[in-house]
């Protein structure tokens, strides 16, 4: 959605949450953006970066989360005012600079998007950044729907600037990847003047002052929060049981005491300020409860934030009853979903679930029938090449070998899509500090080869240190850089490596092999779709030493396919596959597990799925019979 | 009023897409609409699902409630039996492509994918209506599989009593698509739609 056009201003169209998230941005007059692709916080970078090409703002993929705060706060502390986005995890990236910053304080406004990921959909923990607001003592705000979104990034502008402080914004993989009629604003005329003014520093000297004068501005951002419309009661007077809410669950909360007939029982508190939470708000709506409810992603912030501040204040409020994720009620882990809280409050207040028998009737037909759907590489994938190269090279050298992964597409190294080589992944760039470790421990009597693989993308972002470190201190490192030349699990942002900017102007590409090169470790560069010679240059660089590396080169299968496709169109020759007798067990399908490669039941012969199958040829060296043959076009 | 649409199906054909789709055209009609998407892994090959609810502007979450399905539109037959115990309801209309999509664990021998009758049965037995359609023939023969998702919307919005048109579909690809592109999408949405009448008369 093209949401920075003028003639959408005051109407109302269909918007992401994220397109939502940068919609308020531009409507709030900002004019810097930075961040890292991460999902679920991609689009709106994206969003802005698209927008930069017709508006007078400047929007940049910075090399990770930190450098993109930095970048965003020099825009601050010259009075403009910046964005900076990032996913849950980015935002511990970020940290070290954050904790400082709130020290110092900013100028212009600085809204801080973390984008959460409850239940890890596609993330590797699921993490609840909201913590980051007590650690540097700043507001936080938790929109439930896209339109809210938009006018809380606009007040969170505002707030910045009262307080001279940052202000988190906190969204959620269902907000962010919620569509909903939005009503826009309008958007500014952009015009600034930046200006650094010398006389007023940013620094966190002297410290305890200025820690103090952060309480200061958190006390300032409560008495807002007291009265902003976003934290809002819902129901009955009696106020007997109240759910204590926020973000998407507060909507599954609501659609549940509507569904279920419970306005009467129950009433609804929306928080839509999490930290500093609004006192006097809280403590008048729930003085006379006896029962309280907590329903938020992922980890107990709200409810642990309300049971302390009702303990401060105990001597005035009724003793409670309280259900949530510190009592088990609800589990400690997991997303908030409808069907849990539905069960909860069914079981709680004597009701039916609708459709309770019929879903249970469904579940025991279906027990054991439906089998789970593995994730893969797409066809045409390189790192399926590139890991049965390792999975070649690991049998060849016979030293238990294995490889330490990274985050990216290729994490799925852990499955069998990457034949289980992977056996460690944590962070961005840690695998290949984990190697650096391995690579010292050949001194201490280890015999394993390691190989250790990381992205194009998280070369730059978190693996640089890492490697550097192992040429300080000559670590016997093997690292494979998988170069698909795209941040492929995200969404195809440009990075350092690519040429090309977040705004879609021409960079110097910073190569990979050349910072190597010039810390003098040995480089090669292989092709994934050449597996025997990919194997054997991975089998040579296992017997020597020394920091080294070697570049996994082809474009990631998604981008080939829009810029041409591949050249083949691959075939199974009938009267060369055995099927069954043939004693390879059904090799293809069984180990290489491409998605477009099929084994047909009725004839027992192996077989392409044209519907599927994109013709990148590299399955016609798997065989042992050659029978997967490539063809033309 | 309320309208809640499942599409599921796997990571690459197109669900994210079909679900914009019906949502932009929904807002232009003067509904509210929420759509729950999810993605990320889900690129890669494994399940995807969409939640799109068209209302009259109540408070409403991204995720449709447990059972509370009114169509649920397979673009894959395993995909939409899975969905059947958390969201489907007796009186669902599933509208479903029949042309399987194996996952890597069928393919590698590790498990077996459900007979097909088997899946077509128990839809049609717990459901209000299963249209079983050979959408992935039908955009094979227009020039491949991408053109699958336009197939099922053409045939989704000719569904009786459903709030949206072809027309409104139409509308929104003219500004979504040009050229080749747009006629090729135009055709998919016809093809549906014929889908839809053709199956209405034999059965």
């Amino acid at each position: 959605m093209e949401i920075y056009r003028r003639e959408l201003d005051n109407s109302k169209v269909l918007l992401q949450g994220n397109e939502a998230i940068a919609r308020g941005a531009l409507e709030a007059n900002v004019v810097f953006g930075a961040g890292y692709p991460g999902n679920p916080s991609s689009e709106i970078i994206e969003t802005l970066a698209e927008a930069a090409k017709s508006l007078p703002i400047y929007v940049e993929w910075s090399t990770n989360e930190k450098v993109a705060l930095e970048a965003a706060t020099a825009a601050s502390f010259s009075g403009l005012r910046s964005i900076v986005t990032m996913k849950q995890n980015g935002l511990n990236v970020a940290s070290d600079f954050l904790t400082n910053l709130t020290l110092s304080g900013t100028k212009g406004g600085l809204v801080l998007v973390t984008c959460d990921d409850p239940s890890g959909i596609s993330s590797t923990n699921e993490e609840d950044a909201r913590w980051f607001s007590r650690l540097a003592d700043v507001p936080l705000l938790e929109p439930s729907t896209p339109q809210e979104a938009l006018h809380m990034v606009k007040d969170a502008f505002w707030l910045s600037e009262q307080i001279q402080n940052v202000v988190i914004l906190r969204s959620i993989s269902r907000l962010s990847h919620t569509r909903a009629d939005v009503k826009l604003g309008t958007l500014p005329d952009f015009r600034v003047r930046p200006y650094f003014d010398p006389k007023v520093p940013f620094h966190t000297f002297p410290i305890v002052p200025k820690h103090q004068r952060r309480h200061e501005k958190l006390r300032k951002a409560k008495e807002w929060a007291e009265a902003c419309p976003y934290n809002e009661y819902f129901g009955n007077t009696e106020k007997d049981f109240v759910i204590v809410s926020s973000g998407c669950a507060f909507l599954y909360a609501y659609e549940a005491v509507e569904d279920l007939g419970l306005w009467d029982q129950v009433g609804i508190l929306k928080i839509g300020v999490s930290y500093p939470l609004p006192e006097r708000l809280i403590l008048d709506t729930l003085k006379s409860a006896s029962k309280v409810l907590f329903l938020e992603d992922v980890d107990p912030f709200i409810e642990e934030g309300v049971m302390a501040l009702l303990s401060a204040h105990a001597n005035g409020v009724k003793p409670k009853e309280f259900f949530g994720r510190n009592s088990s009620h609800i589990p400690v882990a997991g997303e908030t979903n409808p069907y849990l809280i539905r069960r909860f409050l069914s079981d709680y207040f004597g009701k039916d679930l609708a459709y309770g028998e019929f879903r249970n009737r469904i579940q025991k037909l279906l027990e054991g029938k439906v089998p789970p759907r593995e994730f893969g590489f797409c066809p045409g994938c390189p790192h399926r090449g590139t890991y049965y190269a390792i999975k070649k090279a690991l049998a060849w050298d016979h030293r238990e070998g294995f490889v330490s992964g990274d985050i990216g597409c290729y994490t799925m190294g852990i499955w069998p899509t990457g034949f289980n080589m992977v056996k460690s992944v944590h962070a961005m760039g840690s695998g290949v500090g984990l190697s650096s470790g391995y690579g010292k421990l050949k001194e201490l009597g280890f015999g394993q080869p390691v190989v250790t693989v990381c992205g194009d993308s998280t070369f730059f972002h978190a693996a640089l240190p890492a490697i550097v470190n192992a040429k300080f201190n000559n670590s016997d490192m093997l690292l494979i850089v998988l170069d698909n030349s795209a941040t492929a699990m995200t969404g195809f942002q440009p990075h350092p490596g690519t040429g090309k900017t977040a705004m879609g102007s021409i960079t110097e590409p910073v190569s990979i092999e050349g910072i190597c090169r010039s810390m003098g470790m040995e480089v090669e560069v292989i092709d994934p779709y050449e597996i025997e010679e990919s194997a054997q240059l991975i089998y040579e660089f296992l017997q020597k030493s020394g920091p080294r590396l070697i570049v996994a080169r082809r474009k990631c299968a998604l981008v080939q396919g829009r810029e041409g496709g591949f050249p083949f169109r691959m075939r199974v020759n009938e009267e060369r596959c055995r099927g069954e007798e043939c004693g390879c067990g059904r090799y293809c399908t069984r180990v290489f597990r491409c998605p477009g490669l099929v084994y047909e039941n009725k004839k027992k012969k192996a077989m392409i799925d044209e519907v599927i199958c994109v013709g990148c040829g590299i399955c016609a060296s798997i065989c042992p019979m050659g029978a997967v043959e490539r063809g033309e076009r | 009023m309320i309208l809640n649409l499942v599409i599921t199906g796997v990571g690459g054909q197109g669900n994210v897409l079909a679900s914009q789709i019906l949502g932009r055209a929904g807002v232009k009609k003067g509904l509210s609409v929420t759509i729950g998407e999810t993605f990320g892994l889900s690129q890669r090959g494994g399940p995807v699902m969409s939640h799109v609810r068209f209302h009259d502007g109540r408070v409403v979450g991204p995720i449709i409630p447990p059972n509370m399905a009114d169509i649920i539109m397979g673009l894959e037959p395993l995909e939409t039996l899975r969905v059947l115990p958390e969201l489907g309801r007796p009186d669902t209309l599933y509208l479903v492509n029949k042309r399987p999509i194996y996952p890597l664990n069928v393919i590698a021998g590790d498990v077996a994918y459900p007979p097909l009758e088997g899946i077509k049965e128990i839809l049609q037995e717990n459901s209000r209506k299963l249209l079983w359609v050979d959408g992935t023939t039908k955009s094979m023969e227009l020039g491949g599989a991408i053109f699958l998702n336009t197939i099922m919307l053409g045939a989704l919005v000719s569904l009786d009593n459903f709030p949206l048109t072809i027309e409104d579909i139409e509308e929104i690809f003219r500004v979504t698509f040009k050229g080749e592109r747009l006629s090729q999408n135009l055709s998919a949405l016809q093809i549906g739609r014929e889908l839809v009448l053709e199956y209405d008369q034999e059965s």
